[in-house]
C-alpha cells in the first residue's frame, strides 16, 4: 500500500454533518477531502423524503434529499476545493504516524495524511433480540428507507413497525406513501418518542400506534409470516395475552448509536452517555476532541436531529479551518451556537442538553 | 407534552398522536367570527413544543404570530388570517388546515395537505377520515393545488359542517 494522498482537511463521512463541515472549511479556503462509504454523498439526507423541521437556517420545510442537493451545490460552487470520494471507507487511523487508511470498493487501498480531520461518521442502528429476528424480512428502518427511497423497491406488503421515535413514525408514513400497509406501530414506552405531529399524520391515515407494546417473536419458517406482540406494564414486564399480527416485514426503529471506532483508535477521551445513545468523545465548544487534530460532528457526537448535525458540521469545519491558519468569519461561530442553542432549547432538547453537559469541556490544555 | 399517560383513555390517545381536546398549539378558532369568515381560518394542530417555525415564517400576513422561541407552539391572530393556506403547504408536520364555514348552510370546506397517491381530482368524491383514520363521511373535492410546487398538494374538500371538528384526512378511492 504505497499510495498516499495529502489534504488540509479530511472529513470522514459525507452525510449532513460532514458535507456542512466540508463546505464551511472549503469556504474559508481549505483543501478538503471527503471520504464517503456509500455510492453517493448525502448520507441519511438522501433517503429523507419528508420536509425538515427547524428554521430557515436549517432548511425547514425543505425535503431532506433536496437539502443534500443544496449542500452539494454549495460545495461545487467552491470550485475544486472539495474532493468527495464515494464508495470509499476509512478503515483505520494510525496515531503514531497520524495516517488514515482508506479502501475504495474492495480492491483499492491507500493512505491519507491530513493536517486536520473532522470525523462525521454518523450512527448505526440498534436492534433488539427476539426469537427468529434473523429471518429474512426483519429490516432496520434505514435499510427500508434505502430500498424504498433510493432504489424504489418496496420491502413487502404489510409491515409491523417496532418503535415510535421519529424514525419509526416517519418511515411508517413513507411506507404508506409507497402503498405499503402498516399493521401497527408498537412502542414500549407509554408515549411516542418522536414528534407528536409525525404520529398524528399517520394516525389519521388509520395506522394504529400501540403504546406499552413490544414484539416478542417473529413468526415464519423461511421468511416472515407474522409477528407476536404483547403489552408491557410500567416495569416493562410482559402482561396480557400475546397477539399474532399478520405481516411480511418487521421494521426495527429502536434507536441509533454513534459510530465511534476512529475516536477510540485516535485515543480521544470518551464517555458513555445514555442521553447521547452511546460512547461519545469529549469535545470543546468548537467540536474539537481531546486529540487536537480531530473534530467530531453530527450523530457521531451523540444522536440528534439532522438540523443540529448540520450546524455542528459548520462549527467543526469553521474551527478546523481556523486551526489551519485560514481566515474565518469570527461572527459565524457565535451565530452557529445561537442556532444550536435554539434547536436544543425546548423540552425535546432536554435529553440532548443533559447529555452534552457531561462531555463538553471548557477547552483543551495546549 | 405534559403527558401523564396513566390517568385516562383521553391521555393515552393523545400520547399516541390523537388530539382529543383543545390544547395550546391546537385550538379551534372563535366560533362566532369563524362562522362569518369568508375564506376560513387556519386550524393548526401542533400541541408539542418542538424546534420548528415555518408556519410562522411563511405566513404572509403575520396571522401565525412570530415565535419568540423556535420551540413555541403556534398562536393565531385571527384578525390577520386570510385563509390562504400557505402554511398548509409549508408545515413539515402536515399539521395546518384551513376550514371555511361559509360554504353553505350545512357544509364547510377544509383545505388539507395531501402527499399520497393517487391524487384526487376536482369534483371527485373522497372518503373523509377522522383523527384515527375512520371513515366518517364522504366529501367532494372542490380544488387541488400545489402552492409551493414541492409535491405537497393542498386539497379542498366540501364536508358536512357538523364534522369540522373531526375530519382531518381523506382517502382517495378510484
Amino acid at each position: 500500500m504505497k499510495k498516499m494522498i495529502e489534504t488540509d482537511l479530511l472529513v470522514v463521512g459525507g452525510g449532513a454533518a460532514g458535507l456542512c463541515a466540508a463546505a464551511e472549511a472549503a469556504g474559508a479556503g481549505a483543501k478538503v477531502t471527503v471520504i464517503e462509504s456509500d455510492l453517493h454523498p448525502g448520507g441519511q439526507l438522501v433517503k429523507q423524503t419528508h420536509k425538515f423541521f427547524g428554521s430557515k437556517d436549517e432548511y425547514a420545510g425543505t425535503r431532506g434529499y433536496k437539502i443534500a442537493g443544496i449542500l452539494l451545490d454549495e460545495i461545487s460552487s467552491l470550485g475544486d476545493k472539495v474532493d468527495i470520494r464515494t464508495n470509499t471507507t476509512v478503515t483505520g487511523y494510525y496515531p503514531e504516524e497520524g495516517i488514515f487508511t482508506a479502501m475504495k470498493g474492495e480492491e483499492e487501498y491507500y493512505r491519507i495524511k491530513a493536517k486536520k480531520t473532522v470525523v462525521a461518521t454518523g450512527a448505526q442502528e440498534r436492534l433488539i433480540p427476539f426469537p427468529n429476528n434473523d429471518l429474512p424480512g426483519v429490516y432496520g428502518a434505514g435499510a427500508v428507507q434505502t430500498l424504498m427511497n433510493v432504489y424504489g423497491v418496496v420491502p413487502g406488503k404489510k409491515v409491523l413497525m417496532v418503535g415510535a421515535g421519529n424514525i419509526g413514525l416517519i418511515v411508517s408514513y413513507q411506507l404508506r406513501q409507497a402503498g405499503v400497509e402498516i399493521a401497527a406501530v408498537v412502542e414500549a414506552m407509554p408515549k411516542i418518542g418522536g414528534y407528536w405531529v409525525h404520529a398524528a399524520k399517520i394516525r389519521r391515515l388509520g395506522i394504529p400506534i400501540l403504546l406499552r407494546h413490544t414484539i416478542v417473536e417473529a413468526v415464519g419458517d423461511k421468511v416472515i409470516e407474522g409477528a407476536v406482540i404483547q403489552e408491557l406494564d410500567d416495569k416493562f414486564q410482559l402482561i396480557g395475552e400475546p397477539r399474532k399480527i399478520d405481516c411480511d416485514v418487521i421494521c426495527m426503529a429502536v434507536g441509533l448509536t454513534p459510530t465511534t471506532e476512529l475516536f477510540w483508535q485516535a485515543g480521544a477521551k470518551m464517555q458513555y452517555c445514555p442521553q447521547l445513545c452511546g460512547h461519545v468523545p469529549f469535545r470543546d465548544n468548537t467540536m474539537r476532541t481531546s486529540n487536537p487534530d480531530i473534530w467530531v460532528a453530527g450523530d457521531a457526537s451523540g444522536i440528534e436531529e439532522a438540523s443540529a448535525a448540520m450546524v455542528e458540521g459548520r462549527i467543526a469545519g469553521h474551527s478546523a479551518a481556523k486551526s489551519l491558519g485560514l481566515n474565518v468569519k469570527e461572527e459565524s461561530f457565535k451565530e452557529y451556537w445561537t442556532r444550536l442553542d435554539h434547536l436544543r432549547a425546548g423540552e425535546v432538547g432536554e435529553k440532548i442538553r443533559g447529555g452534552i453537559c457531561q462531555v463538553l469541556v471548557d477547552g483543551w490544555e495546549a | 407534552m405534559g403527558c401523564t399517560c396513566n390517568s385516562n383513555d383521553k391521555e393515552k390517545l393523545f400520547c399516541s398522536g390523537v388530539l382529543v381536546e383543545n390544547r395550546p398549539g391546537a385550538i379551534l378558532p372563535p366560533q362566532e367570527a369563524w362562522e362569518q369568515k369568508k375564506g376560513g381560518y387556519v386550524v393548526i394542530e401542533c400541541p408539542q413544543r418542538i424546534p420548528c417555525n415555518p408556519c410562522a415564517t411563511s405566513c404572509p400576513t403575520g396571522a401565525v404570530k412570530p415565535f419568540k422561541d423556535i420551540n413555541d407552539v403556534p398562536e393565531i391572530d385571527y384578525e390577520k388570517c386570510t385563509g390562504c393556506g400557505l402554511c398548509v403547504a409549508k408545515c413539515p408536520g402536515l399539521a395546518c388546515f384551513v376550514i371555511d364555514l361559509t360554504y353553505s348552510a350545512d357544509e364547510a370546506v377544509i383545505k388539507l395537505p395531501y402527499e399520497l397517491e393517487p391524487k384526487p381530482a376536482k369534483g371527485q368524491k373522497v372518503k373523509c377520515l377522522n383523527r384515527v383514520g375512520e371513515e366518517v363521511s364522504e366529501g367532494e373535492v372542490s380544488a387541488v393545488t400545489e402552492p409551493l410546487k414541492d409535491q405537497t398538494t393542498v386539497v379542498s374538500v366540501v364536508i358536512p359542517k357538523k364534522l369540522v371538528g373531526e375530519i382531518r384526512a381523506i382517502k382517495v378511492v378510484c
